[in-house]
């Protein structure tokens, strides 16, 4: 998720927009403000996930932490265009700097390597939900962006459940033309068993939550009269 | 006869349409202009499948709107123009589709570079970025006659992104930044200045620090000659980059309309443009914190 700095700092909003994410099922969460607002707040952000356990990653980088079955990355600009820096870096004093120059050109693997190497790894999203007043990425790790869906939410003081869920449901009605890619991961995505049972687990959870809703503003409505 | 009412009528028609173009564009000028617009031209099969078209037509009117396209883009004062042709990702499909592709790209940069093209008309310089040793020779060499041809004009930029990704961009780039700072650590050697540790740069405190810094990975992309995109426009509705320009998007708004490419008009690059005015002062606010 790309949230907006000032914005980020609407803590309590972002609490809520992670509980939904874990309610849906979601497992892993990379969360992304260009400032690093999210990074500096990660302490208050793991004790609302009251159950968070450091892995031995988040020991190294400070960057990863696992609540039950949701792993939260927090990822800064710094992470993005300075991390690639440090990495040709690293490139060049693996390939170059013994005094020898080897030959061959650098690969896509090598990369991904050099970028783990020195702290700035990690998956490439599969969806990346902007909340801002902009469809814009605000500087997400180039590296990591290739083939992401990307979906402007609207600004996070207006944020909803149900737009989560629709951008979650569009996110797997998407059909990419291309197949495997130099990672190794196959990127060809068709609704099948799993995901046709995750669309009516969400629905329905959707469902009940908007019943859950009404019933409570009726329920108030009737004590208040 | 016919024909020639036909043609007046025709001529007629596009001197309107030019005057209301012009009308409509200097209202925008009030506002903020764009200075680099990028499209990624998304669509072409499923509008020759939607059209029961034959194979290729699809691309073939897809041309013809990114003409229509650039004409207004430059005559609305934006500067800088990318367009997305072919993407490295883009090799894997079927051997003759890449082939048909391949064949339509050499045809059309010979278009482009006649003498009474919209190219020249409009004074534009043209650069093909990419890997272009991955390209045939005449596909190659067209390009290289097209950047020579286009070389003394400097009214309008136009960037082809040809066996293009910015993976493969920011990998050449470190490549070229390796080989930059090996040369110069080399030169130092050889001229004994060095004690082999001159490829890294030592601080006061003795402490290396990296010799490699985002500067020198600018100046080494292939995007280098244009500054950073104010709008990407993405056609058919997708909503990825398709490793299109990743490393210069950081503060660029994306724009995507839920037409096919050849179906693309003046009216959606009205609508993006008054997307990004409405959203000029946050871009700039975030430009200028990067």
């Amino acid at each position: 998720m790309v949230i907006d700095s000032e914005e980020a700092q609407e803590l309590s909003k972002v609490f809520e927009l992670l509980q939904w994410v874990a309610d849906i099922g979601v497992k892993s969460v990379c969360l992304y403000d260009p400032e690093g607002v999210l990074k500096k707040n990660k302490e208050p952000i793991t004790q609302r996930f009251s159950s968070a356990n450091l892995s031995e990653e988040a020991a190294v980088n400070g960057r990863l932490v696992t609540r039950r079955n949701l792993t939260l990355e927090f990822v800064s600009f710094e992470d993005g265009k300075e991390a690639v820096a440090k990495a040709a870096n690293y490139l060049f004093v693996k390939h170059y700097a013994n005094g020898t120059k080897e030959k061959s050109d650098f690969t896509e693997p090598q990369m991904a390597e050099a970028l783990g190497a020195i702290g700035s790894g990690g998956a490439e999203p599969d969806l990346l939900l902007i909340y801002g007043p902009t469809r814009c990425h605000l500087g997400f790790p180039a590296w990591r962006l290739r083939y992401t869906e990307i979906v402007h939410m609207g600004p996070l003081k207006s944020m909803s459940y149900g737009s989560l869920v629709k951008a979650i449901f569009k996110y797997t009605m998407v059909h990419q033309n291309y197949v495997t890619s130099s990672c190794g991961t196959s990127m060809m995505r068709k609704i099948d068993l799993t995901d046709a049972a995750s669309i009516v687990c969400i629905l329905l959870r959707m469902f009940f939550f908007d019943c859950r809703t009404k019933v409570k503003r009726y329920l108030l409505a009737c004590m208040s009269n | 006869m016919t024909k020639k009412i036909g043609d007046q009528a025709g001529k007629m028609f596009e001197y309107f349409g030019s005057f209301l173009r012009k009308g409509i564009f200097s209202v925008l000028s009030v506002g903020p202009v764009p200075d680099h617009i990028a499209f990624i031209m998304d669509g072409n099969r499923r509008y020759a499948k939607k059209r029961n078209l034959l194979d290729g037509a699809g691309h073939r009117c897809g041309y013809l709107a990114l003409m229509n396209m650039l004409k207004y883009c430059y005559e609305l004062g934006v500067k800088y123009v990318t367009i997305y042709a072919f993407s490295i990702d883009n090799f894997r499909r079927r051997p003759e589709e890449v082939q048909s592709t391949m064949q339509l790209i050499l045809e059309k940069i010979e278009d482009l570079i006649k003498e009474e093209s919209m190219v020249n008309q409009y004074g534009v310089r043209i650069y093909f970025l990419g890997s272009l040793k991955l390209l045939s020779k005449p596909v190659r060499l067209a390009a290289e006659r097209a950047m020579v041809a286009t070389s003394g004009n400097s009214k309008s930029v136009l960037s082809i992104c040809l066996a293009y990704t910015s993976s493969d961009e920011i990998l050449h780039a470190v490549q070229e930044c390796c080989e930059e700072k090996w040369d110069e650590g080399s030169a130092l050697e050889s001229k004994g200045a060095g004690n082999g540790l001159v490829f890294l740069k030592g601080n006061k405190n003795g402490k290396t620090k990296p010799s490699i810094v985002v500067k020198d990975l600018e100046k080494h992309m292939y995007a280098a000659v244009t500054p950073d995109p104010d709008i990407i426009i993405r056609t058919s509705g997708e909503t990825r980059l398709s490793n299109f320009l990743l490393w210069q998007s950081a503060n660029c708004l994306l724009y995507a309309p839920a037409i096919l490419w050849p179906e693309i008009g003046l009216w959606h690059l009205v609508w993006a443009v008054l997307d990004f005015q409405r959203n000029f002062s946050y871009l700039k606010e975030k430009t200028k914190l990067s």
